[in-house]
């Protein structure tokens, strides 16, 4: 069995496969492969029951729930007005050049993903980053930089 | 308007360290009519922006009788410039708690939700560790009511009651029509609560102090006090807890930096209000009312570029479910870039408002409703800025 099947069979067997199951499952997909293949999206549907289309059209809705491959590692920077006003834009440009990726791209080694996101909860510290769960606030270029190189030595 | 010194407040965050569960074990002695009749007194009104009394809200999910009831705390907070329901659940989570516990003991519930947003995923473990706390409390109280976490999966629009509704049931986060309610027709179909997370704070605060006391603050319209969440060109960022009723002037003689030129009140989906109307403008339901999120931007800002972030941010966030939304945020956004590269006339922007009203009347849902606040707010008082 394929390792995304067993991942699904797993979760259904431990909390069954009512509709209500099914954004907690993309979420623990997403948790141990980083984004939704086209192979789990299927896998899922034909599990619970539901068309493909429909599990695709749920997924696509959040944010966090990617059907595009992403890295190991997923750098959402903040970027509505009050992290604007803190000069979030020379974070970006200084991550992008050190990642060598654009938004929305994934390092070759596909450890590092950047995103830009829609209000972190952290403006009175701005600006604000989040490295999967974890948040980093009043942040500078330098800071964000050694950061991002922590996590790549881990 | 004379002036007044702010009088700070301090009844969300304090009086916890000792606290054992004893305002809920209290409560739980009294009888449900009664309890919802002193919220109703406090006057308290939700926190979430909405400004729905609560106690009513409570009064009507405890009359519609149904197999059960559900209760959710809304913690979905994507408002920008609001943090305040991530430093309540950090900090004084077991008001939350008891307040969904009282509501759900009015209301007949036995099962709470707190949908609490991707973003806030890393409090998981502490949230957690105080639902065994609080599972083990009322079960000595021999209440039957348990509280689990759904975790959102990254959306704006989730935080509307009726797609929060949607997205718990796994689908995608649509609004639903209204009527019927959430007190009516709620999650799976049943009544449900659904109040923002500072009201359960609030609530729990109130059967503490007791409504008589609590409605000192504040004014008749808007009795008690919020927390604010301040951002932006302030030197004193940060949540501060102040009495509603206060005006803007008073507000930014406390928080602006001298060189205050105008304060989002609201977030993304409030008014923008120019210096010249901060000493009418009064902060509460009898004026503009916020979710707590006020954003100074002092002289140096170009409202231009306020202006086109929040209408990015509207066009990103659109579910699309209904036309003068999904269509609209793009065509406001297209718009104002537009005329201000001159590729419009200056009328355009007559159409433009015209458009942003007929989608305050015509959307489905709060989300297309409001982009007409910052829209129009901002146009009107800073139009050479968007213009040239
Ligand atoms: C687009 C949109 C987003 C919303 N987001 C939130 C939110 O994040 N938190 C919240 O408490 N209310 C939010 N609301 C308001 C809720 O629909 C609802 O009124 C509120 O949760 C009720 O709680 P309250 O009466 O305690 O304020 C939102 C409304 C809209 C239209
Ligand atoms: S107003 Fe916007 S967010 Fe609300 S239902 Fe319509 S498209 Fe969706």
């Amino acid at each position: 069995m394929s390792e995304t099947k067993t991942l699904i069979q797993e979760y259904i067997a431990l909390n069954g496969k009512s509709r209500n199951q099914l954004l907690p499952l993309l979420q623990n997909i997403v948790q141990h492969q980083n984004y939704l293949s086209e192979e789990a999206m299927t896998e899922v549907a034909r599990a619970m029951g539901l068309s493909p289309a429909d599990v695709y059209g749920t997924a696509s809705f959040y944010s966090y729930l990617s059907t595009v491959p992403r890295g190991k590692y997923v750098i959402r920077l903040c970027r509505n007005i009050s992290c604007m006003m803190k000069s979030q834009a020379e974070i970006l440009s200084a991550v992008s050049a050190h990642l060598k990726i654009k938004v929305g791209e994934t390092t070759s080694d596909k450890k590092f993903s950047l995103v830009q996101a829609n209000c972190l909860g952290w403006c009175h510290k701005a600006p604000a980053m989040m490295i999967n769960n974890e948040v980093f606030t009043e942040l500078t270029a330098p800071k964000a930089i050694q950061i991002i190189n922590e996590y790549q030595q881990k | 308007m004379e002036s007044h010194e702010l009088k700070r407040i301090d009844l969300i965050f304090s009086n916890y360290t000792t606290s054992k569960y004893k305002v809920l074990e209290r409560t739980l002695q009294r009888d449900p009519d009664e309890i919802i009749n002193e919220l109703m007194d406090s006057g308290l009104k939700g926190r979430g922006n909405a400004g729905f009394p609560t106690g009513l809200k409570w009064k009507f999910a405890r009359r519609n009788e149904a197999e059960t009831h559900y209760v959710i705390c809304n913690a979905n907070e994507s408002e920008t410039g609001t943090f305040k329901d991530r430093e309540i659940l950090e900090r004084v989570p077991r008001k939350v708690l008891s307040g969904m516990a009282i509501c759900a003991y009015c209301t007949g519930a036995r099962k709470g939700i707190i949908y609490l947003r991707q973003e806030y995923a890393y409090m998981m473990e502490h949230l957690q560790n105080e639902l065994n706390i609080f599972h083990q409390h009322v079960k000595e109280f021999n209440f039957d009511f348990t509280v689990e976490i759904f975790l959102g999966s990254g959306s704006y629009v989730s935080g509307e009651e009726s797609a929060m509704l949607d997205s718990i049931e796994g689908y995608r986060a649509e609004p639903r029509n209204k009527p019927p309610y959430p007190i009516t027709k709620g999650l799976f179909d049943m009544p449900t609560v659904v109040n923002n997370v500072e009201t359960f704070a609030t609530a729990q605060v109130i059967f503490r102090i007791g409504a008589e006391e609590y409605s000192k603050l504040g004014t008749p319209l808007s009795p008690g006090s919020k927390l604010f969440t301040l951002s932006g060109d302030t030197p004193k960022p940060g949540i501060h807890e102040l009495e509603l009723g206060m005006t803007l002037q008073d507000f930014v003689k406390e928080f602006g930096d001298n060189n205050t030129k105008a304060v989002q009140v609201g977030g993304a989906s409030g008014y923008c209000i120019p210096q010249k109307l901060f000493a009418e403008t009064v902060i509460g339901f009898e004026g503009i009312p916020t979710g707590g999120s006020m954003i100074l931007f002092n002289n140096s800002r170009s409202m231009y570029k306020v202006l086109h972030e929040y209408l990015r941010f509207f066009t990103e966030e659109s579910c699309g479910l209904c036309t003068p939304c999904r269509i609209g945020t793009q065509q406001l956004l297209k718009g104002v870039e537009a005329v201000k590269k001159g590729e419009r006339p200056v009328s355009y922007i007559d159409v433009l408002i015209k458009l942003a009203l007929s989608m305050k009347s015509s959307a489905k849902c709060g989300l297309g409703q409001s982009v007409a606040n910052p829209f129009i707010s901002i146009i009107d008082n800073f139009k050479e800025e968007i213009l040239y």
